[in-house]
């Protein structure tokens, strides 16, 4: 099969669903010739044009307001929010305005808008251009969010997002955006709320959200080597988050890791930790471990940086600590 | 006054509007006084010219954004009293199935965006109404309502700018009613409210909301330049509100002198100033705008009573409209 990146898979499933589509159109900053920082949006303006792939001062509040209200009366908006950490600049269209529209008006008015986003520290660009801030927007009623852990994901949700009648936020990594991943050629959409397993194992269960994915896969791998047998599982969405397939493989192994780039407390760890507690409490051997980012601002500094998220080295430690009981004592 | 609806159907028309959306207002506030209401409310009451003069400038399809003190753009834009009454009251009937009340109650068959319980939190939402307009190659026109106050919105500035860039059909209704919640205007406003949009390159206009026939001129005007791909516009609308800023703002004089009220209801009431300008051009004489009122207040008084009987949602419905469904 062939291999595209994740920059690439984003681009596709856009110009796809546009060909499909005409009510879709793309809005933010720098997305039409500029193709945005990262070049995701590339060739876009090329081939729709400036009405469908719109150009928009720096003005958060302002273009995801518009397109609120696009959404609202026929169109099907996507917006590029530039870096993840910009979401505290539109919260109020975002929780406000978008996630409860549908139920205020008692189910008269759809917003079916995609907020395009991204998350992920580690590239050097401090505090404000660094957060993982997925969990803020699941807290709220009446939002999706979907979190691709690969190229193949990123393009089948994305998709998938388009075609939903809610406001749907996708948090890309945007470390990720050059890692290649197979992604067939033929069309294919991958459904909300069905977690992937990633790799299956017994004695041990790994939750991991976007990058953190990764991060599990090379952690099982250690274990591997050791003798552990991990279980990996991608949730791909966490709202709606595939309970069913978490509990059944923690049911199997009696022991859960779960690993998430955001802050860990109050946190998407935390959330999915409290649920197995609730729903599979007499399936455990030890308590469900917590890793997220550290709870502080990200650092600039690479020697600090570095330390504030979660690797497989990390993982693998809690892992063997978790199999051997010690994590009862902590 | 000037010409704008020339004839007298038309003219009874933007009367009985007037007049309905006073009643409904006596209502809600008996409602709130006789604690029959949940919640609080905010009365439009005074400010009836402004959002007749303007709805009755637009289509069906036309769309509008409301705010907190929405009754009055909601009634304007076609709604019916039953409906209304039984959102005010959290009815299953209710436009929004009793899920938004008095601050979201909007009639969306009728291009009701919804009305807004953020201050200038529906000025994206309705620049985004134009933007689908244009882009669709329709000619409606969307017309964002907002108070005063909302001009301290950081919102308002970044919405204008691209509506602007964009040449985009909306009109920005400020209905400058002098009183931001509990602070006079004077206080929260530096320069200018027109000048604001003027140096965005956006044709502002000033207009007494008092008088009808003024309002609605000004917006036929603009509502057929928008049509045309002239807009954006923005109006300033001078009104007043007769009550405090919501029902239970009673006692107000440390905000605003109770003779400064009398003056507006004595001598700038836009029914009673409309009535008699009907009257002395002969379009009606008074025996007919008594029976008018006499209707309409009857009619009021009936949606009460069956918004006050009518059912409550299931409670089955808390967790309904959570999320649309996708086929």
């Amino acid at each position: 099969m062939r291999q595209i990146t994740l920059s690439t898979a984003v681009n596709e499933a856009i110009a796809e669903e546009m060909r499909r589509d005409e009510t879709i159109f793309l809005i933010g900053e720098d997305v039409a010739e500029a193709g945005t920082p990262f070049k995701i949006t590339a060739g876009l303006v090329e081939e729709f044009g400036t009405d469908r792939v719109i150009d928009t001062p720096i003005s958060e509040p302002g273009f995801m307001g518009i397109a609120v209200g696009a959404a609202m009366t026929g169109s099907r908006p996507i917006v590029d929010l530039m870096f993840g950490d910009f979401i505290f600049l539109i919260m109020d269209q975002l929780c406000n305005q978008a996630a409860k529209t549908h139920y205020m008006s008692g189910g008269k008015l759809n917003v079916p808008l995609v907020l395009r986003t991204n998350m992920g520290a580690t590239r050097r660009s401090a505090a404000q251009h660094s957060q993982s801030l997925h969990a803020i927007v699941a807290h709220i009623p009446g939002l999706k969010v979907a979190m691709p852990s690969s190229a193949y994901e990123a393009k089948g949700l994305l998709k998938t997002a388009i075609r939903d009648n809610n406001p749907v936020v996708i948090f890309e990594d945007k470390l990720m955006y050059q890692d290649k991943a197979d992604v067939p050629e033929e069309e294919f959409l991958i459904p909300f709320g069905v977690a992937n397993v990633k790799r299956e194992g017994s004695d041990i269960t790994l939750v991991g959200t976007s990058s953190m994915v990764q991060v599990a896969e090379k952690a099982a791998e250690i274990l591997a080597a050791e003798g552990i047998s991990a279980e990996v599982i991608d949730p791909r969405t966490i709202v709606p988050l595939d309970m069913d397939t978490i509990n059944a493989s923690v049911r199997k192994t009696s022991r859960c890791i779960v690993i998430d780039e955001g802050h860990q407390s109050f946190g998407v760890t935390s959330e999915i930790a409290s649920r197995l507690m609730e729903q599979s409490f007499y399936h455990l051997d030890g308590p469900v471990i917590r890793m997220g980012a550290m709870d502080v601002p990200i650092p600039f500094s690479p020697a600090l940086e570095d330390i504030t998220v979660p690797t497989p080295e990390g993982v693998a430690e809690t892992a063997r600590k978790l199999m051997a009981g010690e994590m009862y004592h902590v | 006054m000037t010409d704008a609806k020339t004839n007298t159907e038309e003219y009874l028309q933007m009367y009985r509007q007037m007049v309905r959306i006073r009643s409904f207002e006596d209502q809600a506030n008996q409602l709130y006084l006789s604690a029959k209401m949940p919640g609080l409310t905010h009365m439009y009451s005074g400010e009836e010219a402004v959002a007749v003069g303007i709805c009755e400038a637009l289509k069906v399809t036309d769309k509008i954004t409301s705010t907190h003190r929405g009754h009055g753009h909601c009634v304007a834009k076609g709604a019916d009293f039953k409906q209304m009454f039984c959102e005010l009251l959290g009815k299953e009937e209710g436009y929004c199935r009793g899920k938004g009340g008095s601050m979201h109650i909007a009639d969306q068959s009728n291009g009701n965006l919804g009305a807004n319980a953020i201050v200038g939190g529906s000025m994206g939402i309705a620049t985004g109404s134009a933007l689908s307009a244009k882009r669709q190659g329709s000619d409606d026109v969307t017309v964002c309502f907002f108070g005063d106050g909302a001009t301290a919105q950081g919102l308002m500035y970044e919405v204008m700018n691209m509506a602007a860039l964009w040449s985009l059909p909306v009109i920005y209704a400020c209905e400058n009613n002098g009183y931001s919640e509990y602070t006079r205007t004077d206080e929260i406003a530096a320069g200018s409210i027109t000048g604001r949009a003027e140096a965005f390159g956006i044709e502002a206009f000033k207009v007494d909301g008092q008088d009808v026939l003024a309002v609605n001129e000004l917006a036929q005007t603009l509502v057929a330049r928008c049509r045309k791909g002239e807009g954006p516009f923005f109006i300033e609308l001078e009104t007043y509100r007769y009550h405090g800023h919501h029902v239970g703002d009673i006692n107000r004089e440390y905000y605003r002198p109770k003779a400064e009220e009398k003056t507006w209801h004595e001598g700038r009431d836009p029914i009673t100033n409309f009535g008699k300008w009907l009257t002395t051009e002969g379009v009606v004489d008074q025996t007919d705008l008594d029976e008018i009122k006499a209707e309409i207040k009857a009619d009021a008084a009936e949606a009460v009573a069956y918004a006050l009987d009518a059912k409550y949602p299931d409670q089955s419905e808390v967790d309904m409209h959570v999320f649309a469904e996708t086929p």
